[in-house]
This record gives structure tokens, sequence and C-alpha cells, in this order.
């Protein structure tokens, strides 16, 4: 993690944290999260209640609860200082980011296409036909086998990762810089998921779009992603590149890639992980020990 | 097929002989289960895996009354289901639905949604019952009195876990159960659903993406693709199957992890 914000960077986060009032005191959802990246692929893992979403939504702009970060920088535009107005203007057009639930950001009495066109109108301020026209290739894009039906749909007649594919393509039409993608092939079969990531990689690769990938899927990311960010109750503890994830050194993290199911023997019982009181609060110094 | 050699002599839980379920008509006619059977075998859990869009949660929604279907049948311990499910019914079936945040109301607490169930089956000692199985979730008890949407994820998909077993059922049907989890917390609730299935003698039909999740868990896997069952899988005592079908095995290779150059020439079995 540098400190120094460079030219290339695309995202620069400084100390953020997003907390929650609640009658038992402060909740603190996210706790001082630092990182920089440029046009690259990186990922966000951890646990369930970690804090990932509440960090994306709150780079978005759409965190119920209060944010606050020494620096939120997206290309070179300091994002703390814009108005309602402007941040909705990057949000969608530079920004986007593919909710964990998506049948529930779908409006369920609206059929499909109509919510992609004017979504499509909105970010793109294109004609209603090559509205259309960009919103039936980016269903076959996402490899929906049938845009034609999907397109005349209710949310509610089609799969979960039919769903999930829908909301990929909208957050895709108007070629975001920066898209923040939580969970967002938990839902699809395996191969349609790699199917989906490599639109992804691909308009990393060619235009130089840079990605937030939020998932629980480990030897995936550490396929796909170049680094990784492993988040523990609000903090990131852990920075690793996606390739020397099998060295991770923290303890959560190697908690974590043992009770992968398929690191276990059928009929014993999968490890699970022992939370440390001590994780809370500490850190990794250089050699890998927590103090 | 031998499976269902050794089928045939163990109790059956779950039989769908024949089924078939179709929605829309004309152009927009979508055979979303079509002409398929199995059958599980009680105290068995029963993996279903497949394309998206291919027919697995119709096929779970269909048995849990959700859907109706145009052909062949379904039965329970025997017993063919009619089209009307009674609250009896409900008592020994649950369902964990694909997508959480939909099936809890967003204006009712976690306690509200757990009572419930309760209530609406006469059941006491409501309190007991759901710090109990909040408990059997991993579900801190600061949680009771929250709503859904302040809840993350994995914690929304514990309270629908919660409160499918909060009526102690025989059978759950289980939708992608811990697609949204962690993997520290899908190994407890893979352990949890392990143990209740030795203490209650349970039957489950589990949907998952996951390979490494139905072979640990399953015993036999049916493999669906376009609404037809394409392979019935055993898996042996190591959590190996032997997968023929093209499909299979392409699904079997993509689980190995992202590579762009194998993803290229990966072909839609139509
Ligand atoms: N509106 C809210 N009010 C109070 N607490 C909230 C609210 N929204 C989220 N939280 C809490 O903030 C914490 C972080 O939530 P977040 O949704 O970021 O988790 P996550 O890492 O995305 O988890 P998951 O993997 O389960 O989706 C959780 O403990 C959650 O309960
Ligand atoms: N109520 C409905 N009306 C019309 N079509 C429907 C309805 N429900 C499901 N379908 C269609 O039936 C097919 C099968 O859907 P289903 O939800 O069973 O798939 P799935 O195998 O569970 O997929 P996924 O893994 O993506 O969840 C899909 O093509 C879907 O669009
Ligand atoms: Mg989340
Ligand atoms: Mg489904």
């Amino acid at each position: 993690m540098s400190d120094l914000p460079n030219s290339d960077q695309l995202l620069h986060i400084d100390n953020l944290n997003v907390e929650f009032p609640s009658v038992h005191g402060p909740v603190q959802a996210v706790r001082n999260v630092s990182f920089s990246m440029g046009r690259e692929k990186i990922a966000i893992v951890g646990e369930s209640g970690s804090g990932k979403s509440q960090t994306g939504r709150a780079i978005l702009g759409l965190s119920p609860g209060n944010v606050t970060a020494d620096k939120l920088v997206f290309d070179g535009t300091d994002l703390q200082t814009l108005s309602m107005r402007d941040y909705r203007e990057i949000r969608g057009k530079r920004i986007s980011m593919v909710m964990q639930d998506p049948k529930y950001s779908l409006n369920p009495v609206m059929k499909v296409g109509k919510q992609m066109i004017e979504a499509c109108q909105v970010q793109m301020k294109i004609s209603k036909k090559d509205a259309h026209t960009r919103c039936m290739d980016m269903l076959e894009a996402v490899r929906i086998r049938d845009p034609k039906r999907v397109f005349n749909a209710y949310p509610h007649e089609v799969s979960g990762g039919m769903g999930q594919r829908i909301m990929i393509a909208m957050m895709l039409l108007s070629s975001p810089d920066l898209l923040i993608a939580d969970e967002p092939t938990s839902a699809l079969d395996v191969t349609v998921q790699l199917q989906v990531l490599a639109i992804m990689d691909d308009l990393v690769k060619e235009r130089g779009m840079g990605l937030i990938l939020i998932s629980h899927d480990l030897p995936l990311v550490a396929s796909f992603c170049d680094r990784i960010l492993v988040m523990y109750a609000g903090r990131i503890v852990e920075e690793i590149g996606a390739s020397e994830l099998d060295q991770a050194k923290h303890p959560y993290t190697r908690g974590l890639l043992s009770c992968l199911p398929s690191n276990a023997s059928k009929g014993q019982p999968l490890a699970t992980l022992q939370r440390q009181e001590s994780w809370l609060n500490s850190s990794l110094d250089a050699e890998g020990n927590l103090v | 097929m031998t499976s269902m050699q050794t089928a045939e002599n163990a109790d059956i839980a779950i039989d769908i002989d024949n089924l078939s379920i179709h929605f829309g008509s004309g152009e927009d006619l979508v055979k979303a289960v079509d002409q398929v059977s199995f059958k599980i075998p009680a105290k068995q859990s029963f993996g279903l895996v497949g394309e998206s869009g291919s027919g697995k949660s119709t096929i779970l929604r269909a048995l849990a009354g959700l859907n109706t279907h145009c052909g062949g049948q379904m039965l329970l311990a025997g017993e063919a289901l009619q089209n009307e499910r009674s609250k009896a019914f409900y008592k020994k079936v649950q369902m964990v639905f694909q997508d959480p945040y939909a099936s809890l109301h967003p204006r009712h607490t976690i306690d509200k949604i757990l009572a419930e169930p309760l209530a609406i089956h006469g059941l006491d000692n409501a309190e007991r019952r759901i710090s109990e199985v909040m408990e059997q979730v991993a579900l801190p008890t600061k949680f009771r009195f929250r709503y859904p949407h302040q809840l993350s994820g994995g914690q929304r998909q514990r309270v629908a876990i919660a409160r499918a077993l909060i009526l102690e059922p025989k059978i759950l049907l289980l939708d992608e159960p811990t697609s949204a989890l962690d993997v520290s917390i899908q190994a407890e609730i893979l352990n949890l659903l392990n143990r209740l299935r030795d203490e209650l003698s349970l039957t489950y039909l589990l949907v998952s993406h996951d390979l490494g999740v139905v072979s640990y868990m399953c015993e036999q896997i049916a493999v669906m693709q376009h609404g037809k069952l394409v392979e019935l899988l055993e898996v042996d005592e190591h959590g190996e199957s032997h997968a023929q079908h093209p499909y299979t095995v392409q699904l079997n290779l993509a689980s190995k992890g992202y590579d762009r150059e194998v993803i290229g020439q990966f072909i839609d079995h139509d």
C-alpha cells in the first residue's frame, strides 16, 4: 500500500470508516480501510459481516451509515466533496456496482427489458432504438440463452443465475471505469461463472476498467484476480498477491483456506475457524507475525 | 442404473417420476422441467447441479407446492402429492430459498420471522426454540430484534436456514443454502446439516453450483441441463464420481479455476 497517490491510480482510499448507530452504542462496520488500485482486478474476501459490501457502498456514496475517510479519491476526483448531483453523474456512468441481492435490486413489477432500456438511456443519452440493441447485445454477452424471452420477462420469471447476469449486463451497459461486483456470480453454474468473469477480464485488459470483486470463493479469486484484500471485523487484515494466496500469513486467511470442502474427507466434519480476540485489533508485521 | 436398484430396496423419501413443468405458451413456451425422474432414499443427501436456468429451483418449488406441474408425479414416502399442500406437509418438508432477502419479510424483525412458523403450527416454547435455532446457525443473539436489511447477506441466509429448521422438519429442500456464505460459516452450516441429518434422520435435496460442496455432502448427484436430467452420479466414499456426459465433464473442468484459454474453448452443449 503506497501513501503517495500517483496518476495511474484509479481509486485511492485512506482510512475509511463506516459506522451505524445502535442502542448498544455505535457499530463499526468498516474500520480504517486503506487501499489503492489501478486498472486491475482486486478481490475483497472475508467473513460474512466483515464490511465488504459496506466498503463498496461507501465508495459509491450509497452507504446508509456514517461514512468518514481521510481520502476517497476516484480518478483524481475527491468523492467526498461532490454534490449529490455530481455523485449521481459518476455513479452508473463511471462507477457501477453489481449488488449482492440481484433480484432485490430489480423492480419486481417492471419487465426486465424496460428496466434495462431506462437504465441505458439515463446512463448513455442514446435513442430508445439504440438502447434496445445495446441491451440485447449485453444479454447475449452474459450468455443468456434466450435474450428475447428474458427481455420480456418479469424478474420473478427468471432463474437466480439469470437475475445475476441481468444485473451484470445492466452495470456494464455504460462501460464504467470502475466496476464493484458484490458476489456477482455466486448463483451461476461454474461454466457460466467463468464465462461471465471472462467478460469482465476482457474489459479490464482491453478498456482499462478497474474491478473490485467481492467474493467468498477463495480458489476462484486466487486464479482470477491480481491482488486479494482479506477483511475481518471491518478491517483489512492481510493484502496478498493472488498467486501467493497459499502462502498467506494471517491465521484468519489460513483458517479460511482450511475450511474448504475440497480439502476435507467425506464423512469427516469440516475444519472450522477458532476466531481469536487478538485478530480484532492486531496487524501483520513485515515478518508475518501478528502484533 | 445401479443407483435405482439400491434405491428400490430402501425407503424412498422423495420420488420424482417423469415430472414436467412448463411455463408460458406458443413462442414463449419454456419446458423448465422436462420428464425428469429420480428417487431419494430416506436419510440421503441428494445433490442437484447444473446449468443456470436448467430447472433446479423449479423442481424444489414444485415439491414445496409453489409450482404446478403438467406431467408426471411426485411422491412423498410413497404417497402422490396433490396440488394442495396441507399444514402437516409443511411441518414435514421445509425449503430454504435461493434468494433469502426476497423471502424474508422486510418489516418483520428476526424474532418475528422465526416466531411466525411456530405460531402457525401451534408450537409452544417459542422463546427457547428461537434462541436454540439461532445458536445452531451461529447467529449472535444481538441480531434477534434487527430487521433483515440491517444484516449482511450471509447473516440473512442464516436466518432463512433457521426459519426452516425451527419446525424440525424431516425433509429439507435447500436451494443454494451456502452460496452467500463465507467458507468458514459454510463449513459450520454444512457440519450442522450433517449433524442434524444423523441425529434427526433427515433427508436433503440440495441444489448447489459448487461441486466441492455437493461431492462432500451427497451420496448421489443429478446433473441438469435445459430442463433435462442428463446424468446421475454416484459419489463414492472419497467424494469422487465418474462423469461421462460432456456437459458434466466441462463443469468439472470449470471448477478447477479461472483460465482464459480454457474458457474460450467451452462449448454450449445444446
Ligand atoms: N443498515 C444497517 N444497520 C446496522 N448495521 C448494519 C447495517 N447494514 C449493515 N450492517 C452491519 O454492518 C456489518 C458489515 O456488513 P456488510 O454488509 O458490509 O458485510 P459483508 O462483509 O458484505 O458480509 P456478507 O458476506 O455476509 O455479505 C454487518 O455486521 C452488518 O450487520
Ligand atoms: N414463473 C415463471 N414464469 C416463467 N418462466 C419461469 C418461471 N419460473 C421459472 N421460469 C423459467 O424456468 C427456467 C428454469 O428456472 P429455474 O429457476 O428452475 O432455474 P435454476 O436451474 O434454478 O437456475 P439457477 O441456477 O440460475 O437458479 C428458466 O428458464 C426460467 O426463466
Ligand atoms: Mg455483503
Ligand atoms: Mg435456481
